[in-house]
């Protein structure tokens, strides 16, 4: 039953419109008025808490269908990853388009001198080439092995989303360290899935690399 | 879209059967229990009514001060919607809605230390020590954003005068009222509270040093400090420290909350100085709320007629 309604097309179309909730609640509000008194700021909060929320969600489907046996919620992985993607241009956007208003000195001056601005945008810069690369075309370019390692750049910009935030907030870091509380237990859940299975395959391992180099596999 | 069945079989499931609907109900506990600890913050304020606290009452009697910044007067509802105030939560919308219940009297202001009459002030005290003035000044905040605001006080100096502190008093010691009773949210804010605050006694004695007891015609929301603040409009927002409990004159600087905190960021000094950039952003413009365009940071905020004199000489790279 589950499974049926997940492979639905419906399902996928479904998840599809609720990831754009958070962006028609953000245009119902500035029509409404109702960015508070600092709207280019509020839009700059929003749209880079939404980025790192899809980021968690995204890094959420491989620990929850292993755990859970649910197979099928890979169907919505490159969608959510692409919605963090989304949410990230709007993001970045806000700050290019109205915080700086495209004024290219300071935002050079942003990036180069301020922590939090460089880190938020080496975040950034990591998830363009895994948009890019997200189609089925390029996973059989690039072949599954080195397409899969590419893709962990997500864990880096996760990872610098954290940092990113921490280091903007003034002194109370509890919503930064909500976020890094949840990266880090959805990284630590991969550590542990890669160490049991090294730590199962190590006689097996050690008879392959007696065969043959995997140097470049691991590369 | 239909994905292929044999790209999933690089997934390979390694979870045996029997310890899969244990860790399923397990995973739901979590799930529940996060939505719970993230959701309590909420509840109480979609039941919130309008609140037990103190509310804003008109005050008569005001005059005119003539040396108005001539700048637009921002809405009052963002000066009352956004604001920095630590000890009822750390988002500039909270402090609108946890202060509801913030009770402002009876209030008591100690005056004391290096002074020949110690005094303790009530808040009927206080407002007969000099006649109320509405001062539209400009405010601007660390972070960059700014607003103008019609203030209600007088000179702090008068304060001053009434108290006679002695040949030692070098600077004046400021501290915020603070109970987490009334202000539960305060142990979470990530500085130590009570906040305090401090000026040099030159600087307290300049007659733009405000002694605060009102807004936009009315006492003074409590949210942005009732009831008695100072306000400072060439230093950064966060050495007009709000709900002002005690006053102290003291021979040697004092510690100051942002400073304590991180002294390469925040200094005691704090004038508002486009030159010098915060370690972590620009000073060189500011975004007055209602503006789309940052506009640029004035030297002392606009005021450096009347308080430029007090710092010559002195490296305020070193003493930002
Ligand atoms: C992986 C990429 C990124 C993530 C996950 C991310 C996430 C966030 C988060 C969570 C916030 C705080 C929101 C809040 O306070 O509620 C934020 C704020 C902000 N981010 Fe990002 N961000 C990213 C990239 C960038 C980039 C590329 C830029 C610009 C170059 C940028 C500029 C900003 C600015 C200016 C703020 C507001 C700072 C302030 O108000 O003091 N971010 N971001």
């Amino acid at each position: 039953m589950i499974r049926k309604i997940l492979l639905s097309k419906w399902t996928k179309v479904a998840v599809f419109t609720a990831c754009l909730v958070p962006f028609g609640v953000l245009v119902w509000r500035a029509t409404q008025g109702e960015l508070t008194a600092n709207p280019i700021e509020f839009v700059e909060h929003w749209t880079g808490d939404w980025t790192m929320r899809f980021l968690i969600i995204t890094l959420c489907i491989t620990p929850v269908r292993k755990l859970l046996k649910i197979p099928e919620l890979i169907r919505f992985r490159r969608m959510l990853g692409l919605f963090a993607f989304f949410y990230v241009c709007l993001h970045f956007s806000s700050w290019v388009g109205l915080d700086r208003f495209f004024n290219l000195h300071d935002m050079w001056a942003d990036v180069e001198k301020r922590k939090f601005i460089t880190v938020g945008f080496a975040g950034f810069l990591l998830l363009i080439p895994l948009a890019l690369t997200s189609t089925k075309g390029w996973i059989r370019r690039l072949g599954g092995k080195r397409w899969q390692l590419l893709h962990r750049a997500i864990y880096l910009a996760a990872i610098a989303g954290v940092i990113h935030y921490a280091w903007l907030v003034k002194s109370d870091e509890h919503k930064p360290l909500q976020y890094a509380a949840m990266v880090g237990v959805l990284l630590l859940w991969r550590i542990v899935v890669w160490a049991r299975k090294r730590w199962q395959q190590q006689p097996a391992a050690r008879s392959i690399s007696a065969k043959e180099p995997t140097t470049a596999e691991t590369a | 879209m239909s994905e292929k069945k044999g790209s999933e079989l690089t997934y390979s499931d390694i979870t045996p059967k029997g310890a899969f609907a244990s860790r399923r109900n397990f995973l739901f506990g979590m799930a529940a229990t996060g939505a719970a600890v993230g959701g309590w913050k909420y509840l109480p304020r979609w039941f919130s009514g309008p609140g037990k606290g103190s509310v804003p009452h008109p005050l008569s009697g005001v005059a005119k001060w003539p040396y108005d910044a001539t700048d637009k007067v921002t809405p009052e509802g963002d000066v009352t919607t956004y604001n920095n105030f630590y000890e009822f939560g750390t988002d500039k919308s909270d402090p609108s809605q946890n202060a509801k219940n913030f009770q402002t009297s009876p209030w008591e202001v100690s005056v004391e230390g290096e002074v020949k009459k110690p005094l303790k002030l009530s808040m009927d005290d206080i407002m007969k020590i000099a006649p109320l003035e509405e001062r539209i000044y400009r405010h601007r905040c660390v972070e960059a954003w700014s607003i103008v605001v019609p203030w209600i006080g007088y000179s702090f100096s008068h304060l001053i005068q009434k108290a006679e502190p002695t040949p030692k008093a070098k600077y004046v010691a400021f501290q915020s009222y603070y109970d987490t009773r009334q202000m539960p949210l305060g142990p979470q804010a990530g500085i130590a509270f009570p906040y305090v605050e401090g000026l040099r006694m030159d600087e307290a004695m300049n007659p733009l040093t405000l002694l605060c007891v009102g807004m936009y015609g009315e006492t003074l929301p409590n949210q942005d400090g009732a009831p008695v603040r100072m306000v400072i409009p060439w230093k950064y927002g966060f050495k007009s420290i709000k709900s002002l409990v005690k006053i102290r004159f003291v021979k040697d600087m004092p510690p100051t909350t942002w400073n304590i905190e991180a002294s390469n960021e925040y200094g005691f000094y704090a004038n508002v100085n486009p030159n010098v950039d915060h370690p972590r952003w620009s000073q060189a413009k500011e975004r007055r709320l209602g503006e789309f365009f940052r506009r640029p940071t004035l030297m002392f905020n606009g005021y450096a007629d009347q308080v430029a004199s007090m710092y010559a000489g002195m490296d305020l790279r070193k003493n930002f």
